[in-house]
């Protein structure tokens, strides 16, 4: 019965419909790049600079040759995976800090959100370009630099909503009728603080993809593994002779950020509304 | 204004603290970094000189135990001494303070600018809710939202510079026109449009949206309907009573996204070639030159300070409220 | 002023009728409503919340949240014209200017942005042609009218700095500015605490017999009603049910709701004869003391809150113990203390001899069962995810019971508080206020306590609800032989449940004594201004309607 009310809610917001249509898209062509596109992307696949709707080359293809539409289907696996890994990081790092200021309160608090502000402070972008390069860029300092500096929005969100569930009245009930703070985290706080968290995980998977694009942009990508940001880097350079080198593997960027952007309203819209109503 | 002086000391103490944080952090990313520390520091370049890799070991002790080093580290970063790059034979402060002027113009420029537009486009969204005018501000937020900053850039400068030619496409002015005097600025105005664009357009959008639902909120508040009940026109609810509030949580939004948006000169700075801190950290990257990485990483953060100062006075000056109860 | 006709009314509502967007409980939020006012006149509306009370109001200041609901039927002629069909300047012209309102809630009806001064001079500048200096000498005598210290100081203040009662003299200031014909009052003094209500009723009361304005005053409590009505329209579900003078309604009501209400009307003159004690204390809590650091940072000291002082009491078995105060004395931080909900800083709490406050975590754990809590806002104390069967079994089951036998034992419970079977299964949204009052207490009870802390449980209520949760605190207490300490700033609930009652003022108590002795003879000055600022405390309930009451019990 709630799941229905869900996804009503949800498809009434017809731009969450067709952002969960795109998504579905890029997630079936990241899955079936290999099918669609056999052979490694890094290969020469026809003559350099071909222009889209050349043969073999439906995009066109880049300086060595390489076919786009190949390269675009690819790093739509790699954006996916980091997308999703190092928000799942952010996520665990978050929650985990923002759950124990916000039930514990007073000095834990006090020095979790010093903490959260210092990382608030730095410039999220450029830590993670010295943390990459630092490490050396793979996919694993990638995914931990990216999660590293998302992590502070969702541990201030965790606090906040922790730290008002905690004094709410069902809370203090579980407290006076003797159930264990694990129970009341896990059962009473944990279910009522979902959505936000889950909202603005969304959101970060978006943010996540735009982050590791830079990175790739800047030449911090994994250097075994093709991504848009990489594709958007190298046609840089060669923009005047070949602009569809950057345009197409940049419409991919958008199309997918924007369908996850679209779906996060979704959730939000769907999730929310239903809490504050039966609060009313 | 007692409250105020609080404030700004209160909010220095914080700076300096979190500042301290930063050096800390950088020195242990050196030492967590793969590798001996003394290469790490010295970089690609260097660290093939034997002479030069000793003497950073000689200078900070790196035989020594580990909070020695610590020590003489802070020591050093308190002295403004942030380094030596190898592979520029300059220290690594003379470099920056060299490039930080055509960056601090460059970020400064796109978040007021950002902000500007920002609140006008959400007021302007906010008061025809609902209109087609409200769509398409929505509409480009959206998708401005969704687009890397980067490729903006790229695509901007396909379009006005290599398609139409109207605008400079890189660099911070003219090389060997010899301009002095207005028509230097002005040469210098035309190639900062297209960065400062690209660079604002994204945090544009986010606080116009922010500006938006703000506003949409706090009209549905207890007190506008007292200002209704006055019988104030429409302009003046929206003027006096309902901008000043909706802005405040803008002003929270823009001091912490400060950090991104210097951030983001990284790649407009690479995009276009700005002589910046940021096109400097694109090249230190690709030489791995650390000491100067590293360097960047301090002097954006204390950039970012600033502007968190900065808008905690605009929201004191907002808000009458920060200065008693804080 | 303008001298009003003679033969037209200064506001004539004929068949107003305001519709509620599909999918509402009821297709109209006010259903043909007629009603006059007129000059130097108090009309008090008075109904239940969802009466469609405020709609009204809201309805002639434009105020209405457009497009969802909107006026369905019917005029609102003011000095015979109708305000409904006015071009808007026109309308605007009126609002603030001949009729104004003043709103429920002071702490959010200014703009905290905005000096006081100023935001009662935009109704000047709006409606008048005085110079900024004029207006400016205007505000402050206006300030000093509605009896707030230093108006000129105070002009220049943010609403921050006032409190309820100098925000709502505000408000009605406000109100004043262009000398309206008409003034609105929505609940204006629900908010506020009762010594407070009482000065702002005043107030209200001089400053409309001073003016000879006509005024509407909105409210539930019929307590209200006597202190300044000169007419009454009862509403019900948007229907108005009784409409006639104060006296007639007030002492002669003729439609059942009316005396339903009334009837449900607590009065503090019936007081509940003396306790007798039995046996060894229950508890003794004494010389409690808490303080909390408010504030504090990096160049500032914390400042100090003396949330209790010295507080000392005795609970026996089967006693009510009532803890009065206004918002802010510190009464919540006693029945906290006890529930194990806030760490005392010194004092002893003994229950059955034990000091709780000596207890480590474990060791006080047994006496979580025995002492249990009956919280204030139904909405908030039940956790919207669970089932109510849950709700009230998740207690027993922590502490060891079989999951499938705590599960009946709350259907057993959840009638005994009077629902249905099928209750256990559905979700807390599912159920009224006073209903979910009901599966508070039942959780409570599932614990199988000795002491049960109530803190305001039926404060969030309507009247009518209130006296069926309060019947059922009493006939459970009765039933199973609680000890109940009941938290409360309505001294007329109090005087309905409790034994013994302690007034508590600025964290201490003023007054401990019987609730005989207390109501009849108070010692202390405080209980005295208290008792003295109840509404309608000159009023008798008519007899037919007491003893209606009386063997409903």
């Amino acid at each position: 019965m709630m799941k229905s009310d869900f996804w009503r809610a949800f498809a009434r917001n017809k731009g969450a419909v067709l952002g969960l249509v795109i998504l579905t898209a890029i997630v079936v062509l990241a899955a079936f790049a290999s099918v669609l596109f056999p052979g490694d992307p890094w290969d020469m696949a026809t003559a350099p600079f071909q222009p889209p709707l050349s043969e073999g080359a439906p995009l066109g293809s880049d300086m060595l040759g390489r076919d786009i539409a190949s390269g675009i289907a690819h790093g739509a696996r790699v954006s996916l995976l980091i997308g999703l890994t190092s928000t799942a990081a952010a996520l665990a790092i978050g929650v985990t800090l923002g759950a124990l200021a916000g039930f514990h309160g007073g000095r834990i608090d006090d020095a979790i959100m010093r903490f959260t502000e210092l990382f608030q402070t730095i410039p999220n972008f450029v830590l993670a370009v010295v943390l990459v390069a630092i490490f050396t860029p793979s996919l694993t300092t990638i995914v931990a630099a990216i999660a590293v500096v998302s992590w502070p929005p969702l541990a201030r969100l965790a606090r906040a909503e922790f730290l008002s569930l905690r004094t709410r009245e069902f809370v203090q009930a579980a407290i006076t009728t003797g159930q264990s703070n694990s129970s009341i985290i896990l059962r009473q706080i944990l279910p009522n603080s979902l959505s936000p968290i889950i909202v603005s995980a969304s959101l970060m998977v978006a943010t996540a993809i735009l982050l590791e694009s830079s990175l790739s942009f800047l030449g911090l990508g994994d250097p075994n593994a093709m991504s848009w940001g990489y594709m958007i880097g190298a046609a840089r350079t060669v923009i005047r002779q070949a602009w569809w080198m950057s345009v197409f593997p940049g419409l991919a960027i958008v199309l997918t950020v924007l369908a996850l952007n679209l779906v996060g309203e979704g959730l939000n819209d769907a999730l929310n509304p239903k809490l504050a109503r039966s609060r009313g | 204004m007692l409250g105020f002086a609080h404030l700004f000391a209160s909010r220095l103490v914080k700076a300096v603290a979190i500042l301290i944080a930063i050096v800390v952090m950088n020195f242990f990313l050196v030492h967590a970094a793969p590798g001996d520390p003394a290469m790490v520091m010295a970089g690609e370049a260097g660290a093939a000189d034997e002479r030069f890799v000793a003497q950073l070991r000689e200078q900070f002790g790196l035989d020594r135990p580990l909070y020695e080093q610590l020590g003489t580290y802070v020591g050093k970063i308190a002295q403004g001494d942030l380094g030596f790059s190898y592979r520029q034979q300059r220290p690594v402060w003379d470099i920056l303070a060299e490039r930080l002027p055509a960056t601090l113009v460059l970020t400064l420029t796109a978040f007021v600018l950002a902000l500007a537009l920002g609140v006008a486009l959400g007021t302007l969204a906010a008061v025809t809710v609902g209109t087609w005018a409200d769509s398409a501000i929505t509409v480009v937020a959206l998708l401005a939202y969704a687009t890397p900053i980067y490729w903006i850039g790229l695509m901007l400068s396909l379009l006005f510079s290599i398609q139409l030619g109207w605008l400079p496409a890189f660099g911070y002015e003219t090389i060997g026109a010899g301009y002095t005097g207005l028509a230097h600025a002005a040469d210098v105005a035309a190639h900062l449009i297209l960065p400062v664009i690209t660079l604002a357009l994204f945090y544009m959008a986010s606080y116009a949206r922010l500006t938006r639902a703000s506003m949409l909120e706090v009209r549905g508040l207890d007190f506008i309907k007292t200002a209704k009940a006055k019988g104030l026109s429409q302009s003046r609810i929206v003027t006096r009573h309902v901008l000043r509030n909706a802005i405040l949580p803008v002003i929270t939004v823009a001091g912490i996204q400060a950090g991104q948006l210097v951030g983001g000169s990284i790649l407009i700075e690479t995009v276009f070639a700005w002589p910046g801190i940021g096109r400097l950290a694109f090249e230190a990257v690709l030489q791995r030159d650390y000491q100067v990485l590293l360097g960047i990483f301090l002097v954006t953060s204390i950039m970012v300070i600033l502007f968190n100062i900065l808008t905690d006075i605009l929201y004191g000056l907002v808000d009458p409220r920060i200065q008693v109860s804080q | 002023m303008t001298t009003p006709l003679l033969d037209v009314p200064l506001l004539d509502v004929r068949g107003l009728s305001i519709a509620l967007p599909p999918g509402a409980d009821r297709p109209l939020a006010v259903d043909n409503l007629t009603f006059t006012l007129n000059p130097n006149e108090i009309l008090c509306v008075v109904g239940e919340s969802g009466s469609g009370k405020s709609m009204t109001a809201h309805a002639m200041m434009g105020l209405l949240p457009a497009p969802h609901v909107r006026v369905a039927g019917g005029s609102l002629l003011f000095k015979g014209r109708d305000v409904l069909t006015m071009p808007e300047a026109e309308q605007r012209s009126l609002r603030g200017g001949r009729i104004a309102m003043v709103f429920q809630e002071p702490m959010t009806a200014l703009n905290p942005l905005m000096r006081v001064g100023r935001q009662i001079g935009e109704s000047l500048r709006e409606h008048t042609t005085l110079p900024p200096a004029a207006r400016r000498a205007r505000v402050v005598e206006l300030l000093a009218q509605v009896g707030l210290p230093n108006p000129a100081e105070l002009a220049d203040a943010y609403p921050f700095r006032l409190s309820g009662g100098q925000r709502q003299r505000v408000m009605i200031a406000m109100a004043l500015a262009c000398q309206p014909d008409i003034l609105i009052a929505d609940e204006p003094t629900t908010a506020l605490d009762v010594t407070t209500q009482k000065q702002i009723l005043d107030l209200i009361r001089a400053i409309q017999a001073e003016r000879h304005m006509g005024m509407m005053f909105i409210t539930h409590d019929f307590g209200v009603v006597a202190e300044i009505a000169h007419r009454v329209a009862v509403m019900r579900h948007g229907k108005l049910v009784e409409y006639g003078a104060a006296s007639d309604v007030l002492n002669r009501p003729q439609h059942p709701y009316t005396r339903q209400l009334i009837a449900s009307v607590p009065h503090y003159i019936e007081h509940r004869d003396d306790h007798t004690k039995s046996g060894a204390p229950l508890l003794v809590a004494e010389r409690v003391r808490k303080v909390f650091q408010v504030g504090g940072g990096l160049f500032r000291k914390s400042k100090p809150v003396v949330a209790g002082d010295d507080l000392s009491l005795t609970i026996h078995p089967g006693e009510t113990v009532g803890l009065v105060g206004e918002s802010g004395s510190g009464k919540s931080t006693l029945g906290r203390s006890i529930v194990g909900l806030i760490k005392p800083d010194s004092g002893r709490i003994l229950f059955e001899g034990t000091d709780l406050l000596a207890l480590d975590r474990k060791g006080f754990r047994p006496y979580r069962r025995l002492v249990q809590m009956v919280f204030q806002d139904p909405y908030a104390s039940l956790n919207p995810r669970h089932r109510v069967g849950d709700i009230v079994a998740q207690g027993p089951v922590a502490f060891g019971e079989d999951r499938g036998r705590a599960l009946a034992r709350a259907r057993e419970l959840l009638a005994m508080v009077g629902l249905d079977g099928s209750a256990a299964d559905r979700y807390p949204h599912e159920f009224s206020g006073g209903q979910r009052q009901r599966i508070g207490i039942a959780r409570a009870l599932a614990m199988e306590p000795k002491l049960l802390v109530a803190d305001e449980p039926v404060s969030a209520l309507d009247v009518s609800v209130q006296g069926q949760v309060l019947e059922l605190l009493d006939d459970i207490r009765k039933r199973l032989n609680l000890a109940m300490l009941f938290i409360t700033h309505d001294l007329r609930v109090a005087a309905q449940v409790c034994d013994t009652i302690a007034v508590m003022r600025r964290g201490k108590i003023v007054e401990l004594g019987t609730a005989r002795e207390v109501f009849t003879h108070p010692r202390d000055a405080y209980t005295r201004s208290l008792l003295d600022a109840i509404p309608g405390k000159a009023w008798h309930i008519p007899d037919d309607l007491q003893t209606a009451k009386a063997e409903a019990h």
